[in-house]
């Protein structure tokens, strides 16, 4: 198939894989009169007959790459990663709401999901009388228990995804990244720059418009290079981090090879990073105002 | 309204208020009378652009280029009036949605592909068609307009969606579009612009012929 032929050369009306092939893959260097070339090498007798046969071939061509996209390994993990976090919130949300109806009836009630699942496992001593109570609490312990089975199924199938990224951050941290950036494929083509603040939208775009410092972090906060900085190197920290998980992110998608050095490099500069501050304990004490 | 609406699209009156409307199947919950179905223009920038009296040009069973089909809404009623119409989207998940929309309509052709790489559909998109409806969010809008200009016949119509934010979110919308303008007139003459606000913020609707 040169590149000055139509979808259509490739094959004729009975053979639709073909031409569907080519519907996907093909390319050419500029539009032609397709319906009327069509015509002409004898690939349909009429318009309507055109028009029927490229329906057939762009909507099926289409579907599967819908679904083959769709269906790629990042993609399952953008879902796995927001479900987890949609049942975490849902759980502390219904939690909270539970802590405040169980406080109503009996004095001794506990707050938080911990409490929902003492309360639906029936081993608190309470004499809770109302039963739409307990049931609520088992709501409660169900949709935690559901998050932690997708914190599981992440924490296990980010790493043969990216292997690099799960090693550098930890799988759930590099989960909501490839979240974040839409795909495994929309992080690898981001700056490092962009990674250090993903999740942190909502003060760039402040900062944008001129009325907000510039954020150091957004997600990578919960890493530990990052939280385990003290505040003062913090914005270094975040940088270093955010240029090791960019090439980690590169190294995934493009190669798909491990690269153990990455992590011992990341360790190396987190650790010149965190001897500045030569008179502070950087590790443990994170509030200290010194300089 | 001024401009007299293409054939298949009129004004039906829904639930006591008069609103634009295409005959098909419905396609994203909107309301429907008899056949005709309501054509929301705070969820369309065609249907706004319309909804606003702009001279589109369009008359009703042209040939179409849709650039950004998104789900398919504004695309599906474009479909229900024109004539054949390929629909270029890049992202997977709305393309589900697309090709829902493209079950009913037989003229409605779906493609999975990047409106920046025209090379990658000119084997099936055919050439002179009448009308682009360009509505992407991406930077360089102007640019996907230029390269796509190839499939436009010459007395054809691009009829532009511009989103400010999707080329700086920083600056001024108003000198986002003068630079949109400047840089279309390379390849078109501008005939029209108006601000979409009343029901798109921060968009231009922009309707130009290739020079």
């Amino acid at each position: 198939m040169s590149n000055t032929d139509g979808w259509f050369a490739a094959g004729d009306r009975d053979d639709p894989d073909a031409t569907i092939t080519a519907v996907r893959e093909g390319s050419a260097d500029e539009p032609r009169d397709w319906p009327a070339l069509a015509l002409e090498a004898g690939f349909a007798s009429d318009e309507d007959e055109y028009y029927d046969a490229l329906r057939e071939a762009t909507t099926t061509a289409t579907r599967a790459a819908v679904t083959e996209r769709e269906r790629a390994d990042d993609r399952q993990l953008v879902h796995a990663v927001r479900a987890m976090d949609d049942c975490d919130r849902t759980a502390n949300e219904l939690a909270e709401r539970l802590a405040e109806w169980a406080g109503t009836v009996d004095p001794d009630a506990g707050t938080g999901v911990e409490y929902a699942r003492t309360l639906a496992d029936g081993e608190a001593d309470d004499d809770l009388e109302e039963p739409a109570i307990r049931s609520l609490a088992e709501r409660v312990a169900d949709l935690a228990d559901e998050a932690d089975k997708l914190r599981e199924f992440v924490q296990r199938r980010t790493p043969a995804v990216a292997p690099n990224l799960a090693a550098l951050a930890d799988p759930v941290l590099a989960a909501r990244l490839i979240s974040l950036a839409g795909g495994l494929e929309e992080l690898a083509k981001k700056p490092s720059g962009t990674i250090q603040v993903l999740g942190a939208e909502d003060a760039l775009f402040a900062h944008l418009r001129g009325h907000a410092p510039s954020p150091k972090h957004g997600i990578i906060y919960t890493h530990d290079a990052v939280r385990g900085t003290h505040p003062e190197n913090r914005g270094s920290a975040a940088r270093a981090v955010a240029g090791k998980l960019a090439i980690a992110a590169r190294v995934d998608h493009y190669s798909g090879e491990s690269k153990p050095e990455l992590e011992a490099e990341l360790a190396e500069r987190i650790e010149t990073i965190q001897s500045r501050t030569v008179d502070d304990d950087a590790e443990a004490d994170g509030g200290a105002g010194d300089e | 309204m001024n401009k007299a609406l293409p054939a298949g699209v009129q004004r039906h009156e829904f639930d006591g208020t008069e609103r634009l409307a295409t005959q098909g199947e419905p396609v994203y919950g909107e309301p429907t009378e008899g056949e005709w179905r309501a054509w929301n223009p705070n969820r369309s920038k065609l249907g706004a652009m319309l909804e606003l009296g702009m001279d589109t040009g369009l008359a009703g069973g042209e040939t179409v280029l849709y650039l950004g089909a998104a789900s398919g809404t504004t695309v599906s009623h474009v479909a229900d009036f024109a004539g054949p119409t390929y629909a270029v989207e890049f992202a997977a998940r709305p393309a589900r949605d697309l090709l829902e929309a493209a079950e009913s309509r037989e003229r409605l052709f779906p493609l999975l592909k990047d409106a920046r790489k025209p090379e990658t559909y000119a084997h099936v998109v055919e050439s002179d068609v009448d009308v682009i409806v360009q509505d992407v969010a991406t930077r360089g809008q102007a640019r996907v307009a230029l390269e796509n200009r190839q499939f436009l016949a010459d007395d054809g119509r691009l009829l532009l969606a511009v989103k400010a934010r999707s080329e700086d979110v920083t600056r001024e919308p108003a000198a986002v579009f003068a630079d949109v303008r400047e840089e279309l007139s390379e390849g078109y003459e501008i005939m029209e612009t108006r601000r979409l606000e009343e029901y798109h913020a921060d968009h231009l609707g922009l309707v130009a012929r290739p020079r």
